[in-house]
């Protein structure tokens, strides 16, 4: 065999602490390789056409780059060993950036470490054999779970390609946290005018099916293949014969149901529509409240429905969907801000959050856009909104900014300007963090136009007093760190900012999609910049907040790199499957079926050869983990690219003496 | 489980009552305490706040003294004491600091394997009633229970501050004493000044400060409603209570007449403890009224059953 | 008018030195202010707790030490459970005083003597004695009249014991404040 070794300078970032002509000389001297050179840039056009022309010119049949993670540049110099011949799997890459130059300063200790892992990687190449990859079918149909706006758009993008759409919405009706909204930002516009389109697109668009009131229950299958198990939840209600009149959500006699689509500032019927735009437009039973399915009595919906669609008997329901990739629209919820017990923690009645403020600006919310305090529904004449509750908070493990909470503030600030004239607002702030399109004008409008006070500094506690009239105040006490004073404002209302994060039930959802999640809950991308709509698991896409807090453009942005991500896979006539998973030596394999019980993705089964039964893997299915090599009493099975004797002989090149 | 008791030296004068109603608690608990001997000053505030080694000393011969006992740890009433015990306690854990506190003392404290001092655990009194000792056993004793009267309770600053050391309930809205009150059948009412400092490190060279700081503390706790404060520190019932017309004064209020209670009066009350647990008499403000009240109310309760029970007699027979 | 030129005045060993002995990393502060929101004596301080953080963090050391304010502190501790940042402020103020003490710099002269007035009281006796404490303090300072306006109520209730309680290990308390005082001094 003929090995070339390329030893990288990363610019300085290797040269700096490794001195690679010295490893690239070292190199030299190891079994079979008959060249090696150092490079300045091994993954630049002129550095692969460098390994080309050295592949022809010395006739190597494998290759070795010594350079930074193989995370991203594997791929890369796969396809140049292709370029000139070569199987691509008869390369190896030794990561002397990330494991060597970027974490030790000892030059003379880092280039030895350095000649060793390129020991390592020549050892383990001596032993490769090239390997090829199998075709198969896709399923061009695309499942988005979340119908938020950036799941909406996502959807509508692929719909209109022709692609089929599956989605999938927690909630009795789409729309997420944008439907909430009275206004956005900067524009103050109205959030439900442009957006309800966009919900009746869905609605209507013939490529998309829509379950709402669902939950994923289960995911199998891979990229271009991929089964999914979807839970619809029992409504109570037959939404093929609902007309969504609303006669029953009138006459429920059951009136105290906190409603979650008001963010619990109002209460609502046992049945229900949340909002006049609702989509799908269907009445749904809280069970939790119906008093015919707590107590048996009551039956009053059904009474009143003229098409008989109430169900009582009503039960989940789980229906299977093939798919070929997979959106993941989650978004957010908010950071648990009743545990800020300085704030009152949920205690106090005039302490809401933003989204609850919004509620009750819109116009189609439960106070039909009036400004009151909840506790004694007076005017409020003084509010005071507080930003980073719960965001920038090592003490809550929330160390991250929200993102786009100052812009909100501002635009409520705003608001509350011109609903009450009267009525002075200020804002805590830490810094105003506005870097879009039109965005510090607009916070700078809230000040200057708009005469919004903002105080620089975090707020200690709020603490209710009852003032000389009777009335209850809460004396918010803050600091104005360019005053440099503690300050105090006897306030009406405080509207809490409350940092995002990742929705409830998001590291479930990411473990049945096999994707990586943060503490936060958020999703984790392929790669923070190069691949931040990507995920780690082949034919699984990220869109909108669920992968990290942002705005509504940006969302909607996302959504839409989603869909083109999609449409990219799709448009080729098939998918090849990589080579390296596991493969049976059936002269060793006693079918004793450990590897088929350990197997995560199902991929292995049992087959009969020549009368005797034999463990098999599906090519297509296997991820090439190797859990079931780990497992396997007989060492019969083993993952092409990674067997034992390719493992070990890496150990052995590292530990010789 | 065997308490080592630190009294702290405010038991021995200005908080005579917390002192006699904690051990009559105590023993209706059937807790085994045994006082440490010739313990001293922790040092309170004027040391640590002079030097950090001194402080350490100071309260490191006690917890020699306490070791000699053969208790499991050591409690106190005091959150001024317990907090003093607990910092250094955590502060000899490291070896460097240990060595500086070991070279103030006559005998050096003895070390564990990592290098720290191998000293007892201090715990404050009320987090052993309430972890140890719990809720079952202190409802189980109530025979006169407190008949829903109004109160708040103050905790003061050093009970669950700072948390890394103090390790007990939360430090910026605790509850323990909440939960005991409720057991004795108070109502208690919620009040966002429970930590709010009181002053009390300046109560004696700037009076203005506690005066002020306090004075804010009762005028809340006053239009919230309640009938009473209910405390568990010597210093925040010295500044409530004894000061509590300095404070009415310095705060610009009328006077408040808001009878302030330590927590351990109250369980002996509840308890049904006689007055010598209790020492009412040992109050500045006036408590007379508010207990008259509560007595009251109970006879009407005790009353009303026994009509309720006549009358349904009456039917039957 | 007096302009701080920052790369004179900038003394990071200064910064290292209150990060070593209180334990704090000094940086994580990010200047929001919650600590001289929530402080009970912020109204009688000279300097506010977070301008005394940001004065420790820029490396101004005659800015965070010579001020009235960390002689006013109550250690409560508010600032501390409070720090977004897991900062312990109040030990960071600990640390500020006795490094005052240390350049000779006390700002309240009062105070400083009423710790050593209760001092004084726990190195003869063992204890504190609290008529002590307020005698000595009123005789040093000619201050504290406030505290007799509390003395009768205090007295009929005898809660101020005439007589201290004295400990029969005083003299190995006063060994301690003597080994302390020594090892100032050196």
């Amino acid at each position: 065999m003929k090995i070339g070794v390329f030893v990288c300078h990363c610019g300085s970032n290797i040269e700096a602490t490794v001195d690679t002509a010295t490893v690239a000389k070292i190199a030299q001297g190891y079994p079979d390789v008959v060249f090696a050179e150092d490079s300045m840039y091994t993954c630049s056009e002129p550095g692969q056409e460098n390994i080309v022309q050295a592949i022809k010119k010395h006739g190597l049949d494998g290759v070795v780059v010594a350079s930074c993670s193989p995370r991203m540049h594997e791929p890369t110099f796969r396809r140049t060993v292709e370029r000139a011949g070569l199987n691509r799997y008869m390369f190896e890459m030794a990561n002397i950036r990330e494991h060597v130059s970027w974490i030790g300063r000892d030059r003379e200790a880092n280039t030895n470490k350095a000649a060793e892992l390129v020991r390592l990687a020549v050892e383990k190449l001596r032993r490769n054999a090239p390997l090829y990859a199998k075709q198969f079918d896709i399923t061009k149909r695309v499942l988005v779970i979340g119908g938020g706006v950036a799941g909406i758009q996502a959807a509508l993008d692929a719909a209109d390609s022709g692609i089929g759409v599956v989605m999938v919405e927690r909630e009795s009706t789409i729309g997420g946290k944008m439907a909430k909204l009275d206004k956005t930002f900067p524009t103050v516009d109205c959030s439900s005018c442009v957006l309800a389109p966009k919900m009746v697109d869905v609605a209507q668009n013939p490529n998309i099916v829509l379950y709402a009131h669902s939950e994923v229950e289960s995911i199998s299958g891979f990229v271009g293949n991929f089964t999914v198990k979807i839970r619809k939840r029992a409504t109570y209600v037959d939404w093929t014969k609902c007309t969504g009149c609303g006669v029953c959500t009138e006459k429920c006699p059951e009136k105290n149901v906190p409603d979650t689509f008001n963010e619990g500032i109002s209460n609502c019927r046992a049945i229900n529509i949340p909002f006049p735009q609702a989509i799908p437009k269907k009445a749904t039973i809280n069970p939790d409240y119906c008093r015919k399915l707590k107590d048996g009595k009551c039956g009053v919906c059904s009474k009143v429905c003229t098409v008989g669609a109430i169900k009582y008997d009503m039960v989940d329901e789980i229906v299977e969907e093939k798919v070929g990739a997979i959106i993941a629209a989650t978004g957010f919820d908010l950071i648990d801000w009743k545990s800020i017990t300085e704030y009152g923690g949920g205690a106090y009645p005039d302490v809401i959050t933003s989204l609850q403020y919004e509620r009750m600006m819109s116009a189609s919310g439960p106070t039909a856009g009036h400004i009151h305090r909840p506790s004694d529904h007076k005017e409020p004449k003084n509010i005071v909104f507080i930003q980073c509750v719960g965001s920038r908070d090592c003490s809550m493990g929330r160390p991250y900014c929200s993102g786009f909470c100052c812009m909100y503030t501002a635009k409520q600030a705003i608001m509350t300007k011109d609903h009450l004239p009267d009525t002075d607002a200020y804002v805590f702030y830490m810094d105003v963090r506005a870097p879009g399109k039109m965005y510090d004008e607009f916070t700078r409008r809230a000040q200057e136009e708009y005469g919004v006070q903002y105080i620089r500094g975090r707020v200690s506690a709020i603490q209710p007093t009852v003032r000389p009239d009777g009335s209850v105040g809460y004396i918010v006490r803050g600091a104005d760190t360019l005053l440099g004073e503690q300050v105090e404002i006897d306030a009406d209302m405080i509207v809490l900012a409350v940092g995002v994060e990742g929705s409830k039930g998001a590291g479930n959802l990411a473990e049945k999609l096999r994707i990586s999640y943060d503490h936060f809950g958020f999703f984790m991308e392929s790669h923070v910049k190069l691949r931040p709509v990507e995920t780690n698991t082949a034919g699984v896409y990220l869109a909108g907040v669920c992968q990290g807090p942002k705005d509504i453009p940006a969302s909607v942005a996302q959504g839409s790199a989603a869909a083109a991500k999609v449409m990219a896979l799709f448009s080729k006539p098939k998918l090849e499957n990589d080579p390296q998973v596991s493969m049976v030596d059936i002269k060793r394999c006693v079918a004793c079926g450990k590897c088929i019980q350990v197997c995560p993705y199902q991929a292995i089964e049992e087959v009969e050869v020549r009368g005797q039964k034999k463990a098999h893997v599906i090519e297509t299915v296997c991820q090439g983990c190797g859990v079931c090599t780990a497992t396997c009493p007989q060492g019969a099975i083993q993952v092409a690219h990674f067997t034992d004797n390719q493992l070990l002989a890496e150990v052995n090149a590292l530990c010789q003496f | 489980m065997k308490y080592a008791y630190y009294p702290g030296c405010s038991g021995h004068g200005s908080s005579i009552e917390y002192e006699v109603s904690t051990r009559a608690v105590c023993d209706a608990l059937k807790m085994d305490i045994v006082e440490i001997e010739d313990w001293n000053c922790c040092g309170s505030t004027p040391a640590h706040s002079i030097s950090h080694e001194l402080s350490g000393a100071l309260a490191a011969r006690n917890l020699l003294q306490a070791a000699k006992t053969g208790a499991d740890c050591v409690i106190t009433p005091c959150p001024s004491c317990s907090s003093n015990l607990k910092m250094a306690h955590w502060r000899m854990q490291k070896p460097a600091f240990k060595a500086d506190v070991d070279s103030l003392l006559d005998e050096p404290t003895p070390a564990n394997e990592q290098g720290g001092a191998d000293l007892l655990e201090t715990y404050s009194v009320l987090q052993v009633i309430l972890e140890n000792v719990g809720l079952e056993k202190i409802q189980s004793l109530v025979v006169k229970p407190l008949e829903g009267v109004k109160v708040v309770t103050y905790y003061g600053c050093l009970l669950s501050r700072p948390a890394h050391v103090a390790k007990f309930d939360d430090p910026n809205n605790p509850v323990s004493l909440d939960k005991i009150l409720k057991a004795l059948g108070a109502e208690v009412l919620p009040f966002a000044l429970k930590t709010e400092c009181c002053g009390a490190a300046m109560g004696i060279p700037d009076v203005n400060i506690p005066g002020s700081l306090s004075g804010r503390i009762l005028e809340t706790a006053k239009a919230v409603g309640a009938e009473a404060v209910v405390t568990a520190c010597p210093l925040c019932h010295m500044n409530l209570d004894l000061r509590q017309r300095q404070a009415a004064r310095v705060s610009k209020n009328k006077p408040f007449e808001l009878p302030v209670f330590y927590f351990t009066q109250l369980l002996a009350l509840a308890f049904g403890l006689p007055e010598e647990a209790t020492r009412f008499d040992k109050l500045a403000v006036n408590p007379k009224p508010l207990l008259d009240k509560i007595a009251e109310r109970r006879d009407a309760r005790v009353m009303a059953a026994l009509n309720e029970a006549r009358k349904a007699a009456g039917v039957a027979s | 008018m007096n302009i701080t030129r920052l790369d004179k005045a900038r003394d990071l060993s200064f910064k290292r030195q209150v990060e070593e002995e209180s334990g704090q990393n000094l940086s994580a502060c990010y200047q929001c202010g919650k600590c001289t929101a929530g402080c009970p004596s912020a109204g009688v301080y000279d300097r506010q707790v977070s301008q005394i953080m940001r004065a420790v963090q820029m490396g101004l050391k005659e800015e965070a030490l010579k001020n009235r304010s960390l002689w006013l502190c109550l250690s409560c501790s508010t600032c501390s459970s409070r720090c977004p940042n897991n900062i312990d402020v109040a030990a960071v103020m600990e640390t500020l005083r006795s490094m005052a003490r240390r350049e000779g710099w006390v700002q309240d002269r009062p105070i400083e003597t009423f710790w050593k007035s209760f001092l004084d009281t726990v190195k003869y006796t063992g204890r504190s004695y609290e008529l002590g404490v307020m005698a000595g303090f009123m005789a040093r300072t000619l201050r504290g009249w406030g505290n007799v306006e509390i003395a009768p109520k205090a007295l009929q209730k005898n809660k101020m014991p005439f007589i201290p309680s004295v400990i029969q290990g005083r003299e190995e308390v006063a060994r301690i404040f003597q080994r302390y005082a020594d090892k100032e001094r050196s």
